[in-house]
């Protein structure tokens, strides 16, 4: 599991941490990805970079489901917190090949004791 | 027991690489096995020879390439992290058309790729700073 804490922009971990997510579903491993703290900030809708200069990487979040990512678990704390909601982020989908190819949401909301018990369960998690 | 680690601080400003070192050098006395360890993010700076610090301090990339030639690990850096930090080898200088590489003895080059592999294959996966 990859655990995303950091805002996408001000610091390079969220950017650097989504190549590795993409190189590494290449492995044929089971990955899911979290996004807790201000890491919920890097499924935000619309994001414009032009102001800063740096390169807005975001549009590959949408690229995850081609490389079998869909898994997104957001904890609903911290999106309350920044006063988000699910509707604030971006609509990533995947069409689930297990059951007809429906189209169906990669991000699934999840609360901050629940995101502790899935943790658990990890083999390896890559924090970023 | 098989230890991966993964470095994501540069030298000098955060002690992670220094404790990285301290951890792997204890793994290796107890007798385990250093599987890979890999730097990430800023942590590609801990593989530059060209670092000069004062005398009477801890030289930390040196330190690096001594444990690795000791025990033969293996000290892999991120390619892409390293490009954008200015860390080549004499491969990737010449490829980029750079008048000099940089890369520390024992360290070498690669992909994400091998970062995903340390995870799968360690029974262990420890990280080192943020």
């Amino acid at each position: 599991m990859y655990v995303n804490r950091s805002a996408p922009h001000g610091t390079i971990y969220a950017h650097e941490g989504l190549e590795v997510v993409l190189v590494g579903a290449a492995f044929d491993q089971e990955v899911s990805m979290a996004f807790v703290g201000d890491g919920v900030f890097q499924l935000k809708q619309a994001q414009d970079t032009s102001g800063i200069g740096t390169k807005n990487f975001t549009g590959a979040y949408r690229a995850l489901a081609d490389y079998d990512v869909t898994r997104l678990y957001v904890e609903t704390e911290s999106l309350e917190e920044r006063g988000l909601t699910v509707d604030d982020l971006m609509p990533l989908t995947y069409d689930d090949e297990e059951d007809d190819d429906q189209e169906k949401s990669s991000i699934t909301l999840i609360d901050r004791a629940s995101l502790g018990q899935l943790f658990e369960a990890q083999d390896v998690i890559l924090n970023f | 027991m098989k230890f991966a680690l993964m470095i994501n601080q540069g030298p000098y400003t955060h002690q992670a690489s220094d404790t990285a070192y301290h951890f792997a050098c204890a793994v290796l006395k107890a007798g385990h096995e250093v599987f890979r360890i890999f730097f990430y993010h800023d942590g590609v700076n801990n593989a530059t020879r060209m670092t000069t610090p004062p005398q009477d301090e801890r030289h930390v990339i040196d330190r690096w390439s001594e444990l690795a030639s000791q025990h033969k690990l293996d000290l892999v850096v991120c390619v892409a992290a390293a490009q954008r930090r200015g860390i080549l080898d004499e491969d990737e200088a010449r490829r980029h058309g750079k008048d000099g590489d940089n890369l520390a003895p024992g360290f070498r080059i690669s992909g994400l790729g091998q970062l995903i592999e340390a995870g799968i294959e360690a029974d262990r996966f420890l990280v080192f700073g943020n």
